[in-house]
């Protein structure tokens, strides 16, 4: 697959190391004060957020500005839902060999209210996510390939042990006709 | 029932059965377009308005599924539209053909979808599509269908105590009703303990609670009230179809997105997407859920079935597992709910799946429903929803 675009990657891959990409460019920072943060926009005219972020024309219907600033959300909101995926996804999802199973959660953000999907940060037992408890953004590997390191946001309950580093390298999805 | 000067009629209904047939899509819709019209006891030359659901998966020709489904029957002349609305693909061809026959620019109209499914998960269309929803919400989370179905299952769970066990009743019970429809594609019952010890496929949801992927084709023939009359003494109509959209802020997610609408600086709207859906038909068709005889909703999952009960009106929200529990709506119930068997006996062929929606109803309506018939219907409902935020419901009388 061609290499995603990316903001300047950090920390500083160590020499050698594959460099570390963004798996979607511009949906998310890790420059942002206090941590990552999704990237979302917020219209001038009548406050009200979009993620991904709407660069054209403001969602409300009795809107319709298109004065929309790029803004950090909230890095921390409380658990909507919750599931996983014990089966491999099809391509363009980037399975590992063999398939490591994920959960996926639904984060509900107070200051924006709306709610955001995002994977659960790796080795987070599910038996940790409970409906309501408060969650947190962080970044890590969604897959490896023989280019780089593509990372992307997850959610993490909050207070639960950082992940460690993902296990050996992924092989890239087949191709699609 | 008074007319409300909106009904067209259902004068012909036809399916080829579902499976796992592996054939071109266009085999399944003209063999349900050539039964719909034997039905009707209608030749195709008479059929003066064609609208045909698209499929994304047969490429080209299952784009432009009107006049590929003409010219398979053998090009008349007669006008055409195609409609692409996801799960709802059906519901719009419907809405199409009926404002023809409204308008009196026809009095016959044949309306046909069909698909042929790949094996497994439902994928995007391929290629590197960054700009893509769909595309992008299996790249970065690998989000499914199933992975979506299973958060709503875990929310019910989480706000109503919902249990496995209440979304495995709800497969035995759809399992039952299909055993004896010739066009399901499981005919076979099914238990709470096989369904529970399913494998986990998105928690709390397990094989057998989600619906498979299909092959098969629906058509109606449409017709003008005084046409329809001419041919029958009892014709069921359709009075009332909703294609309706979300209203902003849409606050559930839905398939393909990644957030919900922010509801800051907007008041949430009257009623939510879901319970706008089926609003609209009855609105149109002068009913409300208090009339219905029988309903068939959208169990992609069983516990989608259970969020359908409180969206189109069945009860209030919390109450639908209490009503599966109780029988309510099983056959012989206070009001049956997927006679026809469901998309847990059919699996999902999406541009057919809310024509066979209107195939099974007509059939209800009639008392030709063998085996499955809910006694002296004469009010039934359908309901669905597409991708992308496409309301479909059809209310049906006699």
């Amino acid at each position: 697959m061609p290499p995603s675009q990316s903001p300047p990657s950090r920390p500083s891959p160590a020499p050698g190391a594959k460099p570390r990409r963004h798996a979607v460019a511009g949906w998310f920072t890790e420059d942002a004060e206090g941590g990552p943060a999704l990237l979302g926009s917020r219209c001038s005219a009548c406050g009200t957020y979009a993620f991904p972020k709407e660069t054209f024309s403001c969602r409300n219907p009795r809107c319709g500005s298109t004065a929309l600033v790029e803004v950090p959300l909230s890095r921390s909101g409380r658990l909507w839902s919750w599931t996983d995926n014990r089966y491999a996804p099809p391509p363009p999802y980037v399975a590992g060999d063999p398939f490591e199973p994920y959960a996926i959660a639904a984060v509900e953000l107070e200051r924006e209210q709306m709610v955001v999907l995002g994977q659960v940060a790796r080795g987070v037992p599910t038996a940790r996510l409970e409906v309501g408890a408060p969650m947190e953004l962080v970044v890590e590997t969604l897959f490896a390939d023989d280019d780089a390191e593509h990372v992307s946001w997850k959610w993490r309950p909050v207070g639960e042990a950082v992940a460690a580093r993902p296990r050996g390298a992924q092989r890239p999805g087949g191709e699609r006709g | 029932m008074s007319a409300t000067g909106f009904e067209v009629a259902v004068l012909g209904a036809g399916m080829h059965p579902w499976g796992k047939w592996g054939r071109n899509f266009v085999e399944y819709g003209v063999h349900a377009a050539r039964a719909a019209l034997a039905d009707a006891g209608l030749a195709w030359t008479d059929v003066q308005f064609v609208a045909g659901g698209d499929t994304v998966r047969n490429g080209y020709p299952g784009y432009v599924a009107g006049a590929t489904f003409a010219q398979a029957l053998g090009w008349s002349g007669a006008q055409v539209a195609s409609t692409y609305g996801a799960c709802a693909t059906g519901a719009q061809a419907v809405d199409v053909a009926r404002a023809r026959i409204l308008a009196g620019l026809c009095d016959v109209a044949l309306v046909v979808g069909a698909d042929t499914t790949p094996k497994g998960f439902f994928a995007p269309t391929g290629g590197e599509r960054q700009q893509d929803p769909d595309w992008l919400r299996f790249r970065l989370l690998g989000a499914t269908n199933p992975v979506y179905f299973g958060l709503y299952a875990r929310r019910r769970m989480a706000l109503y105590g919902a249990t496995v066990e209440d979304f495995a009743r709800v497969k035995v019970k759809n399992a039952r009703h299909g055993v004896v429809n010739p066009n399901a594609r499981y005919r076979k019952e099914v238990s709470l303990e096989e369904v529970m010890a399913s494998p986990v496929v998105s928690d709390p949801l397990r094989l057998l609670d989600i619906c498979a992927t299909s092959d098969g084709g629906a058509a109606v023939v449409l017709t003008s009230m005084a046409f329809a009359r001419r041919h029958t003494t009892r014709p069921v109509t359709i009075a009332g179809v909703s294609t309706v959209t979300p209203q902003y802020p849409n606050t559930v997610i839905e398939m393909p997105n990644f957030a919900t609408d922010s509801a800051v600086g907007v008041a949430l709207p009257d009623v939510s997407f879901r319970d706008s859906i089926a609003r609209g038909a009855y609105e149109q068709a002068g009913v409300g859920p208090e009339d219905l005889d029988l309903a068939e909703v959208y169990d992609l999952s069983t516990a989608l079935e259970l969020d359908w009960y409180e969206n189109v009106g069945l009860c209030k929200p919390g109450e639908a597992e209490a009503l599966v529990r109780d029988g309510a709506t099983a056959l012989g119930g206070r009001i049956p709910v997927n006679a026809s068997g469901g998309l847990a006996s059919f699996g999902e062929a999406v541009p057919a799946q809310a024509i066979a929606q209107v195939c099974e109803l007509t059939w209800q309506l009639r008392g030709q429903a063998a085996g499955r018939q809910v006694e002296g219907a004469r009010v039934g409902l359908a309901v669905n929803q597409g991708l992308f935020g496409h309301g479909s419901s059809l209310l049906l009388k006699v």
